[in-house]
């Protein structure tokens, strides 16, 4: 083999990194065990975990490992009084089981409660260079910090209770790189919502998907958590983007991020958390940022996607009958005519929030639409929940939800709220959303309900005109 | 877990690609603390004609969907679930497998399926095939072509033999496989390795102490 491609097969990728410094042993048969650093934990995944490792008898392997905050379930108005008693059973259940193991804990009532995978960042508790899991698929969102950071089914939660290990098989090495300037009114969710366009729900499945590119790293903080949220989205087991000064100064200072002499260490640590310029990918894909449109999806599938200026595709030209039989099960669920243009699609329903899209910068720029609007009569109700109390402690601070509630907009709580409907906010059967949060699947805003899936500034507009409009000319 | 070693049981067919575990069990089911109890949710707006039942909810008296597959006279009992691509994405909920393991299902064959789905089939022992495009399609013809189809898995020789006798051979990784075969205790199996861990953690305290800061207080109290 020649001397430089010898030096290639040296070069590591950020995954290959994260991978390496974190094997445990190597137990021949293709699996590895992995230790992890945090395991974030939350109402609806853990409790059977908490009972398996009581029926057995089993100990918790690293007590201060562990940050539990409960965010699914909760109601985002009158904390106090939670009506559904099959909720309230599942919050009890939780606090019983970080007090019974003196797990640590965020409770309700607490200004630093939020969604899970704000607050991990949000407190230091996600730190760049960790493995960060949770029993839930957006863990994700984390790999913006530059950490390997993904969702578990709940025997692995119950398995990093008891171990602080994961037996893995390690996944293939995905690129996404995204080169040049956004257009203006563009966001982090675009960009995502764009990649999944183009790779499919599936397109990352066994990979960890690096984000990469100047779009990428033009990004905010926020903006890159927002790219890394939706990599399960493209089916990716974890997206991931390389530490920069932004990393750095996101973390400096966070509660639970190290100070003194120790800070110094981790930053020094930290500097190498990149892909070598070397490094080889499995995959690759290259998207220029330049064609990147406001993107609101149109079926049950965060890949059917279409810019604003769009129409609803139709199925009769769709050559895969899978694919065309897919397409056509959207169109019924979402009652939606080929050829539509989705600035003719009126919505009943606006959510602004969910782990995607509910840090400051989200609701910033909500705000920026908003300020001197009004609702759109048609449109209901229009939910800003933002991702934790701390983040709605500074919406206000900023007055910007005074600019929501003068619009017409219901200023809540901070919880998972609409983005899946676990607790009192969801749609009705046949009511049209347009939601800021991830999922586009049947039901999953509620039972019959339809979304469709936007940036902050475009479902703020939405709510204003009643429809879909082009942000850019708002 | 229970081992899965044969099985030979009737193939149901849901011809749908990317069916997303929100599908699978919808969210409102999700409020159980428990393990068991999920297969009468099991595709629950899919099967049930009244728009979506409620947590708890007995389903004994609520309305089927004629038209959906699994209530079909000719699918009643199947223990083999035939999908399409992506099965399984979405959201990493466990119960989803809890729903179809416990609606009957032991084994998933599709063309190919979402990481964390895949990862608690093996954690459950719900045998999750892989099979080739081509092969899912006339699987699918075959079943649809043949009332009472069914097909044995045997995990041991990692073959699927239809009921005319041909053989499909298929592969799933070693490790998975002996957990399956023998109904191994992963956690039982990984705390066997205890030392291995302590030494790790041993090292990385050393590397990169802000990540034990549990540990430094410990050593800083001695």
């Amino acid at each position: 083999m020649p001397p430089d491609n010898e030096a290639d097969d040296m070069a590591k990728t950020l995954y290959d990194k994260l991978w390496d410094a974190h094997v445990v042993r190597d137990n021949g048969d293709g699996t590895h065990h992995i230790y992890i650093d945090k395991h974030l934990c939350h109402e609806v995944t853990t409790p059977q975990a908490f009972e398996g490792l009581r029926l057995a008898g089993r100990k918790l392997w690293r007590r201060a490992a562990n940050l539990a905050v409960p965010d699914h379930n909760v109601p985002t108005v009158h904390r106090e009084r939670i009506n559904d008693p099959i909720s309230r059973l599942q919050l009890d259940t939780l606090e019983a089981n970080v007090r019974a193991w003196d797990v640590p804990y965020i409770d309700l009532f607490d200004e630093r409660q939020g969604i899970v995978h704000i607050i991990g960042p949000e407190q230091g508790a996600s730190l760049p260079g960790m493995t960060i899991v949770c029993g839930d698929s957006h863990t994700t969102t984390n790999g913006a910090l530059g950490a390997w950071a993904f969702g578990i089914g709940t025997s692995d939660v119950e398995h990093v209770l008891a171990t602080q290990t994961l037996p893995l098989r390690k996944s293939g090495n995905m690129r996404v790189i995204v080169d040049g300037r956004l257009g203006p009114g563009m966001t982090a969710k675009d960009i995502v919502l764009h990649v999944i366009g183009r790779i499919g729900t599936a397109g990352g499945t066994g990979h960890v998907i690096e984000f990469a590119g100047s779009a990428i790293t033009d990004l905010s903080m926020e903006g890159r958590m927002t790219v890394c949220n939706m990599a399960i989205e493209a089916g990716a087991r974890a997206g991931l983007i390389a530490v920069d000064d932004k990393t750095i100064d996101y973390v400096r200072g966070r509660p639970f991020a190290p100070t003194g002499p120790l800070w110094d260490k981790a930053v020094a640590a930290w500097r190498d958390l990149h892909s070598d310029t070397v490094a080889r990918f499995d995959r690759e894909v290259r998207i220029d940022a330049g064609d990147i449109e406001p993107n609101v999806t149109w079926g049950t599938s965060p890949e059917m996607v279409v810019s604003v200026d769009g129409r609803v595709p139709d199925p009769d030209k769709e050559p895969d009958a899978v694919r065309r039989e897919g397409m056509r099960n959207a169109l019924r669920y979402m009652d939606l005519k080929p050829g539509t243009p989705m600035t003719a699609i009126r919505i009943d329903k606006v959510f602004i929030g969910s782990c995607t899209n509910a840090r400051i910068e989200d609701l910033r720029a909500a705000a920026g639409v908003i300020k001197g609007r009004k609702r759109a009569a048609n449109v209901i109700q229009a939910l800003i929940v933002p991702g934790s109390g701390l983040v709605k402690r500074q919406a206000e601070k900023e007055g910007l939800d005074r600019i929501f509630v003068d619009a017409g907009f219901e200023w809540r709580e901070a919880g998972c709220s609409m983005c899946l409907g676990m607790n009192e906010d969801h749609l009705n059967p046949g009511e049209r959303c347009a939601s800021t949060s991830n999922r586009n699947f049947e039901g999953r805003q509620g039972a019959g309900g339809r979304t469709h899936l936007v940036s902050p500034p475009m479902a703020a507009a939405a709510a204003i005109a009643g429809h879909f409009v082009d942000v850019r000319n708002f | 877990m229970k081992p899965f070693t044969t099985l030979d049981a009737l193939v149901a067919p849901l011809d749908r690609a990317n069916v997303d575990t929100d599908s699978i069990i919808p969210k409102q089911f999700l409020k159980s603390i428990h393990r068991t109890g999920f297969g009468r949710y099991l595709f629950d707006s899919w099967r049930y004609a009244d728009g979506g039942g409620e947590a708890e909810q007995d389903c004994a008296g609520r309305p089927l969907r004629e038209d959906f597959v699994l209530n079909q006279p000719r699918y009643r009992g199947a223990g083999i679930l035939l999908a399409r691509e992506n099965f399984g994405c979405g959201s990493s909920r466990e119960h989803a497998v809890w729903a179809l393991q416990d609606f009957g299902f032991r084994c998933v064959i599709a063309p190919s399926f979402a990481d964390i789905f895949h990862a608690n089939c093996g954690k459950n022992g719900v045998l999750a095939v892989r099979l080739d495009g081509a092969i899912v399609d006339r699987l699918f013809r075959e079943v649809a072509g043949r009332e009472g189809y069914r097909l044995q898995v045997d995990l041991e020789t990692l073959t699927l033999t239809t009921p005319d006798g041909r053989v499909i051979a298929f592969d799933i990784e070693d490790g998975l496989r002996q957990r399956l075969l023998h109904g191994l205790d992963d956690i039982g199996v990984t705390l066997g390795h205890a030392d291995d861990i302590r030494a790790y953690e041993r090292r990385r305290a050393m590397e990169t102490p802000w990540l034990f800061p549990d540990r430094e207080q410990v050593i800083s109290r001695k």
